[in-house]
């Protein structure tokens, strides 16, 4: 029976969430987007009520991933963790971006271990912080292009390369880096690693500085001769063209929802703050008047309202049928490219409805609009999803339509 | 230029005048060569028919048979509690009835009804004979409902209009006029009125609330209402109003004398009730006429839902529900359409889907789509719970309004010049999905 309202049994979560966002993350927000680079110490308690959540199996504000329990009989419509995980998401987002991505322990890492570790490896990495490692210097979406390799020698790997834009990678226990087994094979050979903390020959080069997010740190990683036992290659070692790549690639139906999410965190928070400023300058938001007659202001903000609930619901739909098992890659796409776009566009024109308050650091709305833009960017770009969807819906190849 | 933009008139030169000398006479001309005399005259003669017709329309006489002793009301629909985007079985089915409808007999009669500007003969009973009308209807009202469904009527409004949103439209309508009843008719106004949407020949009938006025705000109709000693009196114009000409029974928003907008039931056949063809850029098939109430006096009993503010902004909301349903439809026919369009056309040796530019706005498409579509859908099932709905609505017809005509434009800039010729769908649906957000009224779920 159709009906977009979220359970009543996430509403608890959905209240934790908020309280811990509104009550930790807003009170530390400006401070850590100055201190760019300070570890926030404040999380660390934080953090280990996040763990309560994650291991109820109700979801947490990040990383659960998604674990397709297949002895589960069908019983109907199922409103589970992926679901609560994005809720829980939205609200620590409406408090701050970046320190959800510097939660420990909530790393998109963790998401993949979740997402492809076989029993044994989800054991062994339980409560590690686990950052996430696949860009390089020369290249950034096209993820087929890996060049860091891994090489097998006896009971190890050896990996070779280097990573950047490594989300939580200097503060994180250990890391998933993306390597190829063998450049040749293409995609298929592309594989992924945990490697843990003070493995020698891993070294973190250095930290970005950045346009928003700047509580979060993104770090340049460094592998020369790095060894790792073979245990820890997540999914399958073999290189299988047909199926090979799809492993690590579905990770990403998993990790956009949470991207998506976490834009309309952000979407809501400016939304809210707007719509207080203008209520104080007299401008009332009138649902049943048509826009046209009410107020330019008022009109603008029903615009970016609908466009806000549009990445809600979208965000919602793909994590309602990642628990229904059904495939959502192309509605993980949808709302990643819809929410990555209208979270900008929203905290981008909220920041012109304030005007000059919402321009000054005075306000949180211009941080806001710098931390929105990384959202359209990584984990696959706007044109990124854009080219998923077309593919999809046309028909095509990667090699028919580039 | 002050002057000149008082009076155009002055602001022209010799030149001027002579080119609109010429134009008169140049169009006069072109109508005789190009053959479209004959249009236009049926379109002459339509406004005389129409006129004539709603001036004596009695073919019908609306007689209470059998009164209840209070009002029939569906209940508001369960919640289940858990976020869901799967239709139930009985949903599923309808969809299915319905689409097929909408394929056989909606989509291959379109271009004609929409140049003649009238629904093929005998589409509006094959409708009526799907239930389209019954489901709003409870059973002690001779229907088969048995709690609102918002949601289903949004589904069978967006099947209806991947078929042809003016079809859709010419359909639905008296079903905006039925659900009112039995929301707020009371014993009387049920008893008189509602049998006969639920039997064989369903009525036509309009829910008439839209003006002409720029920035027409519904809350705030220009056409009056008085008291009088007997009941009330009704002044004023209607727009856009669906089969008009056809219509025995009207649903009209007045000012009440100054205290805001109340409704009033009007039969076509009352004295001071007149339609003109009123043809727009779109929703032609649904034959839209103005409708003219000079003096209408109406007995007490016309007055709907009791002149309530909340009635009047559920029959907006309820309406405007609708409009973004037919706007996902029809955005799904673009949708359905432009794919294998863009796949089969090829330039430079190749199909241009393979082009990002072309590729690109196939995803915008189908993004946008999916927001309206799940935005709607959020505000209709909250509508049949008995949720506040004002804001979901709001943004629902938003999101319809600007990425509904968004995609209307995208599916004719895919097909290029093809696009913009009547020998594919495209054009049309760019007219029909300029309503959406223009109008208010006609539909109601």
């Amino acid at each position: 029976m159709i009906n977009l309202e979220i359970p009543k049994k996430a509403k608890a979560l959905v209240n934790q969430a908020h309280q811990a966002a509104a009550e930790v993350f807003r009170p530390n927000s400006r401070k850590y987007d100055r201190a760019e680079h300070a570890y926030p110490t404040e999380l660390d308690m934080l953090a280990s009520l996040l763990d309560g959540l994650n291991s109820s199996g109700e979801g947490g504000a990040g990383a659960s991933g998604v674990r397709k329990d297949d002895n589960n009989e069908d019983k109907g419509n199922r409103n589970g963790g992926n679901l609560s995980t994005v809720l829980g998401a939205i609200e620590m987002c409406w408090g701050d971006v970046a320190l959800l991505l510097s939660m420990p322990r909530q790393g998109l890492g963790n998401a993949a271990i979740a997402s492809v570790a076989n029993d044994e490896q989800l054991e062994r990495f339980k409560g590690k912080w686990a950052a996430m490692a696949i860009t390089e210097p020369s290249f950034g979406s096209d993820s087929a292009a890996v060049s860091a390799t891994a090489e097998l020698d006896g009971d190890e790997y050896i990996i070779n390369g280097e990573k950047i834009f490594v989300t939580a990678g200097e503060r994180a226990d250990c890391v998933v880096v993306w390597a190829t087994l063998d450049k040749s094979k293409g995609r298929a050979a592309i594989k992924s690693f945990v490697v843990e903390k003070g493995t020698p020959g891993f070294e973190v080069v250095r930290l970005e500085h950045k346009l928003g997010i700047r509580a979060s740190d993104t770090a340049v990683l460094r592998f020369e001769n790095c060894r790792v036992p073979k245990e820890n290659l997540l999914g399958s070692p073999e290189v299988d063209t047909k199926t090979g790549f799809a492993g690590v690639m579905q990770t990403f139906d998993n990790t956009r929802p949470m991207v998506a999410a976490m834009a309309v965190g952000v979407a809501r928070a400016a939304l809210e703050e707007t719509r207080r400023v203008l209520e104080d300058a007299g401008v009332d938001i009138d649902y049943d008047k048509p826009a046209n007659a009410q107020s330019a202001a008022a009109a603008t903000f029903l615009q970016l309202e609908a466009d806000y609930e549009a990445a809600y619901l979208l965000t919602l739909e793909s994590a309602w049928m990642a628990d229904n098992r059904k495939p959502n890659s192309l509605q993980a796409s949808m709302a990643k490219a819809k929410a990555g776009r209208s979270g900008v566009d929203i905290t981008l024109r909220c920041v012109e409805l304030a005007g000059a308050y919402g321009y000054t650091e005075e306000s949180l709305l211009e941080k806001w609009s710098r931390d929105a833009k990384i959202l359209d960017i990584f984990e696959g770009t706007q044109q990124i999803q854009q080219l998923i969807i077309a593919r999809r819906l046309l028909g095509k190849s990667s090699a028919e339509l580039k | 230029m002050t002057v000149a933009r008082e009076n155009p008139q002055q602001g022209r030169d010799a030149m001027g005048l002579g080119l609109a000398a010429l134009n008169r006479l140049a169009g006069s001309k072109l109508i005789d060569r190009a053959g479209l005399r004959k249009p236009v005259e049926g379109l002459v003669s339509s406004a005389t028919r129409a006129g004539f017709q709603a001036a004596g329309t009695a073919n019908r006489t609306f007689k209470a048979t059998t009164r209840l002793g209070k009002p029939a009301r569906l209940e508001k629909a369960p919640d289940s509690g858990l976020f869901d985007l799967e239709p139930t079985d009985e949903q599923q089915m309808i969809v299915e009835t319905v689409d097929e409808f909408a394929a056989e007999q909606l989509r291959p009669t379109a271009a004609q009804a929409d140049d003649k500007l009238a629904p093929p003969d005998g589409l509006l009973d094959r409708a009526a004979e799907l239930g389209v009308t019954q489901i709003g209807i409870p059973d002690e009202l001779g229907g088969v409902g048995s709690e609102r469904s918002v949601v289903t009527n949004a589904l069978v409004a967006e099947s209806l209009a991947h078929g042809d949103m003016g079809l859709a439209v010419a359909v639905l309508a008296p079903s905006a006029v039925s659900n009112a009843l039995v929301q707020w008719g009371d014993a009387d106004q049920q008893a008189t009125y509602v049998p006969a949407f639920a039997g064989e020949h369903v009525p036509a009938a309009a829910l008439a609330l839209q003006e002409r006025t720029p920035l027409f705000d519904p809350f705030a109709p220009k056409t009056r209402a008085k008291r009088t000693p007997n009941g009330y009196r009704l002044d004023g114009v209607k727009s856009l109003v669906p089969r008009g000409a056809d219509a025995e029974l009207f649903i009209v928003s007045a000012d009440l004398e100054g205290r805001g907008p109340a409704l009033f039931i009007v039969e076509g056949a009352t004295a001071g009730v007149s339609v003109e063809a009123e043809p727009a850029m779109g929703l032609r098939s649904a034959a839209t006429t103005k409708l003219v109430l000079s003096d209408v006096t109406l007995p007490a009993g016309a007055l709907l839902g009791g002149g309530s503010r909340e009635v009047f902004a559920d029959v907006v909301r309820l309406s405007r529900i609708g409009w973004a349903a037919l706007a996902c439809g029809t955005g799904k026919a673009v949708l359905d359409y432009v794919i294998p369009y863009v796949n089969e056309r090829e330039a430079f040796g190749e199909p241009i889907s393979h082009r990002q530019g072309v590729a690109f706005q196939v995803s915008d498409i189908a993004i946008e789509l999916e927001s309206m579509r799940l935005t709607m859908l959020r505000a209709a099932s909250r509508a049949e719970q008995g949720r506040p709905y004002a804001r979901e609505v709001a943004l629902a017809r938003k999101l319809a309004t600007d990425k509904g005509m968004q995609i209307g434009s995208a599916g004719v800039q895919l097909l290029g010049g093809h696009g913009y010729t009547k020998e594919h769908p495209v054009e049309r649906w760019y007219r029909d999905l300029r309503a959406i957000g223009a109008v208010d009224g006609i539909v109601l779920l």
